[in-house]
């Protein structure tokens, strides 16, 4: 396989310019131009990048790229799953939302892709859109006062949408049903050697109750959340970022849409901040899903709310074990206890 | 106030001084005298130091050095509070330091002094002679390997000659005798409402042994130690920053030159860091100060580093209180207890 | 204080290398002083999470024994400080000057422990 590598004698700007400008004159034709090329701030696992394609016809055509990140690194694995977070590759991610959208949820156009070869790393492209991804900005800024209140129902009709699809159609993906998915975060957390008995105590009542999980088996968005949706003043305009894409339970992408950390403080709008849970659940129904019953999303988001402590966790020990040190991720560290103390709010 | 608005205030204030020192050359040295690279040094906020050179009409370049109050009213914060008491003003520091030159103490000449108008605060104008006044590097560089062994003998030579200047030919000056400025420091340390049972027995050991102060009574530089010191190849060629002038009893001065504080980590050279107790004791002698007992020198010493520790805490508190938030303060208050450590090891 | 990791102490550590790796290197003079003055004060503080119970008890002992009386830090130093200024610890002057001696090179250890050591 050949591998990518970053050319000392450019700068990063000017290696993936020059890529850019050879993939988009084969599809938009010889001489199309980039403008405005800038890499958008977010996580070190991905690159993410924004500029206009410039076409030979004078049109204008907004993107996004997403690639794997320039200078390889490994993925935090544990008991060989990788990063508790079930990653998927690129060409996978963009199949994915292409899937998405053709079965009406509403996600951005991915036109092509990029393979990977000596001069990067794969990825693939999507149109840019507009609107606003920041959890806080959406709860917050007047522009989306509108939109607000319909986001909990179109949340839960585009989840219904993409968690139809046929498993037959989708990508290769790894799949974990409730119980081995339970048993995989249980392994992540003995594995610090570090008592919780909240966590501890969070497992035990998600075992005794494994039925109440429900059987289903389908695509799960696997990062669902205020954060990971685009909103524009007419709601929910986009589903980003599947690169946590897996095979589950579709109502743990449901749960996970409802724990208190998407909510940035409106914590009486149980639904990502903006929205209540019967709307999520008439949207879910809505959309062709079928109706959850209040066990089942009360299952996950008991679940969803200790898988995100575990995720804090997981964080704090990539500083501790001093395989990255981030006064960021210590921090995160300690969100833990925020996660444990939701837990016992929403446990009997 | 932005970036910009400070460096034009900073740049209009280097001018309205160069118009001054330009209008005071020239009545000093004579018509046709300029100045030229007159530039600010780094410093304490309490004083503005300025370096500059008055070029006479006949080629002349006199190199000199600008000490004045600072422009913007500040109370003296980098002073402690009641030490205050000792601050002199800038008239009085500069005729310190011309009578210190007269009776044979190595200082930078003061060849005029400046009156505070519409335009300038007061200050007086000193020789800027070559050298080092740095402790760290009198103590560590090869440029001065062959003045360190000299210097306690000078510091002891140069001490008594300033000390011996009769007193009816001094300025009016702060007077602090030793039961005084003993209590002084005893009202301070209470101030903070925070029991020191070692700084307590200091009190309580000094005050029993008052008569070991003895009872001269003379102009004490009142900072006399490495950092104020200037050194070249030769020895000490300067001694600096008067502004503690006063009053007291003169071993005061012997005592500080020897805490711990300045020796920069040369613990094994008690002088400074740079010499032995024999050879200060022997330069004071030489100079005219008589024979100094070991007992009256280890009484100022054990108040000097309880001085020294009184100061730590009171800058400490100066950020404690709120009156001046800085790391720096507040660091050096826990630099108190190397004074407290260092009198619990000298007592008996 | 709770168990969690990160503990107080590890947190400490994290921003004093933050501070040394990542600002120390990218500013220079008076916030390059003051960088330095701040990473040393955060490795007082983590010295003191890992050292300072101990010597508290230490203390506490110590001052017992010399008071011969029961009560905490604050309420006993407050007290002996009283007594050696009523002269009331003199005729105990050696242990009283073996507690001191102690308790500041305990104090230093966690201040400036190359103050107890360097040398040039």
């Amino acid at each position: 396989m050949v591998e990518a590598v970053q050319n000392p004698d450019l700068t990063a700007d000017q290696q993936l310019a020059d890529v850019l400008r050879d993939r988009l004159a084969s599809e938009y034709g010889d001489g199309t131009e980039i403008e405005g090329l800038v890499r958008l701030s977010g996580g070190a696992s991905r690159e993410t990048w924004s500029f206009d394609a410039l076409k030979p016809d004078g049109g204008r055509q907004p993107l996004i790229l997403k690639r794997d990140p320039m200078d390889r690194q490994v993925d935090k694995t544990f008991e060989g799953v990788p990063e508790g977070r079930l990653a998927v590759d690129r060409l996978t991610e963009g199949r994915l939302i292409q899937l998405a959208g053709a079965a009406g949820t509403p996600a951005p156009t991915v036109p092509f892709f990029l393979s990977a070869d000596e001069h990067t790393t794969p990825g693939f492209f999507t149109h840019r859109l507009e609107g606003e991804a920041l959890g806080r900005r959406i709860l917050r800024e007047d522009a989306y006062a509108n939109a607000r209140p319909k986001l909990a129902f179109q949340i839960g009709h585009a989840a219904a949408c993409f968690h139809g699809l046929d498993l037959d159609t989708l990508p290769e993906m790894r799949g974990l049903p409730a119980a081995e998915e339970l048993l995989h975060y249980r392994t992540i957390m003995d594995s610090f050697q570090q008592p919780h008995a909240g966590f501890e105590y969070g497992f035990r009542w998600l075992r005794e109750r494994l039925e109440a999980a429900g059987n289903r088996y389908t695509l799960n968005h696997g990062d669902f959340r205020n954060g990971n949706i685009l909103v524009d003043e007419n709601g929910l305009a986009g589903v980003l970022d599947w690169e946590s894409a897996h095979l589950g339970n579709p109502s743990a992408d449901l749960g996970w849409m409802c724990v208190r950390s998407w909510r940035y403080g409106y914590h009486d709008k149980v639904v990502g901040g903006f929205g209540d849970v019967t709307e999520l659940l008439d949207g879910y129904e809505a959309g062709g899903g079928g109706r959850i019953s209040p066990d089942e999303i009360h299952f996950w988001q008991v679940f969803g709310t200790l898988r995100w402590g575990i995720l804090c966790m997981i964080l704090g020990f990539t500083h501790l074990d001093g395989e990255q040190r981030s006064v960021e991720y210590a921090a995160i560290g300690r969100r833990a206890a925020e996660t444990e103390h939701d837990l016992m709010l929403l446990l009997d | 106030m932005t970036a910009d608005t400070t460096k034009n205030k900073a740049e209009i204030q280097t001018e309205i001084l160069a118009a001054v020192m330009h209008d005071r050359v020239a009545q000093v040295y004579g018509p046709g005298t300029g100045i030229e690279g007159l530039v600010r040094l780094s410093g304490g906020a309490s004083r503005e130091t300025w370096s500059f050179d008055a070029l006479l009409p006949d080629g002349e370049r006199k190199p000199l050095i600008l000490k004045r109050d600072p422009l913007d009213e500040q109370t003296d914060t980098q002073l402690i509070e009641g030490e205050v008491q000792l601050g002199v003003d800038r008239w009085t520091e500069g005729r310190l330091m011309q009578l210190a030159g007269e009776v044979g103490v190595p200082v930078p000449e003061v060849p005029f002094f400046l009156d505070a108008d519409e335009r300038t605060s007061a200050g007086f104008v000193m020789q800027r002679l070559e050298g080092e006044a740095l402790g760290r590097r009198i103590l560590r560089e090869d440029a001065y390997a062959k003045a360190r062994p000299k210097l306690a003998f000078q510091c002891g030579e140069a001490a008594a000659r300033f000390h011996n200047i009769p007193t009816d030919r001094l300025p009016a000056l702060p007077r602090l005798p030793v039961a005084e400025a003993l209590d002084y420091n005893r009202n301070v340390v209470d101030s903070f409402h925070q029991p020191h049972a070692g700084f307590e027995y200091a009190f309580h050991w000094l005050r029993e042994r008052l008569e070991l102060a003895g009872d001269r009574v003379g102009l004490v530089h009142g900072d006399y130690r490495n950092g104020n010191l200037l050194v070249d190849g030769d020895g000490l060629a300067g001694v600096l920053d008067w502004e503690l002038g006063h009053l007291g009893n003169p071993l005061n001065d012997l005592g500080w030159i020897c805490i711990r504080a300045w020796r920069y980590g040369y613990y094994d050279k008690p002088v400074g860091g740079f010499g032995e107790v024999d050879d200060l004791l022997d330069g004071y002698e030489a100079g005219g100060g008589g024979r100094v007992s070991r007992e009256a020198l280890h009484f100022w010493e054990v108040f000097g580093c309880m001085r020294w520790g009184v100061i730590c805490m009171t800058l400490a508190f100066t950020h404690i209180s709120g009156k001046e938030r800085s790391v720096e303060k507040v660091s050096i208050g826990r630099r108190a207890v190397e004074g407290e450590y260092d009198l619990l090891q000298l007592v008996d | 204080m709770p168990t969690d990791r990160p503990n107080a102490a590890e947190l400490v550590e994290a921003v004093r290398e933050f501070l040394s790796d990542h600002i120390a290197p990218n500013v220079e003079g008076q916030l390059a002083f003051h960088t330095r003055v701040a990473i040393n004060a955060l490795a007082i503080v983590e010295r003191t999470i890992a050292q300072g119970g101990a010597m508290d008890a230490a203390e506490l002992d110590r001052l017992k024994d010399l008071l011969d009386r029961d009560g905490n830090l604050e309420d006993l130093n407050e007290e002996l400080s009283r007594a050696i200024r009523a002269g009331e610890m003199d005729d105990r002057k050696e242990a009283l000057l073996a507690h001191l001696r102690q308790t500041s090179e305990d104090k230093i250890a966690l201040a400036n422990p190359r103050y107890l050591t360097k040398r040039g």
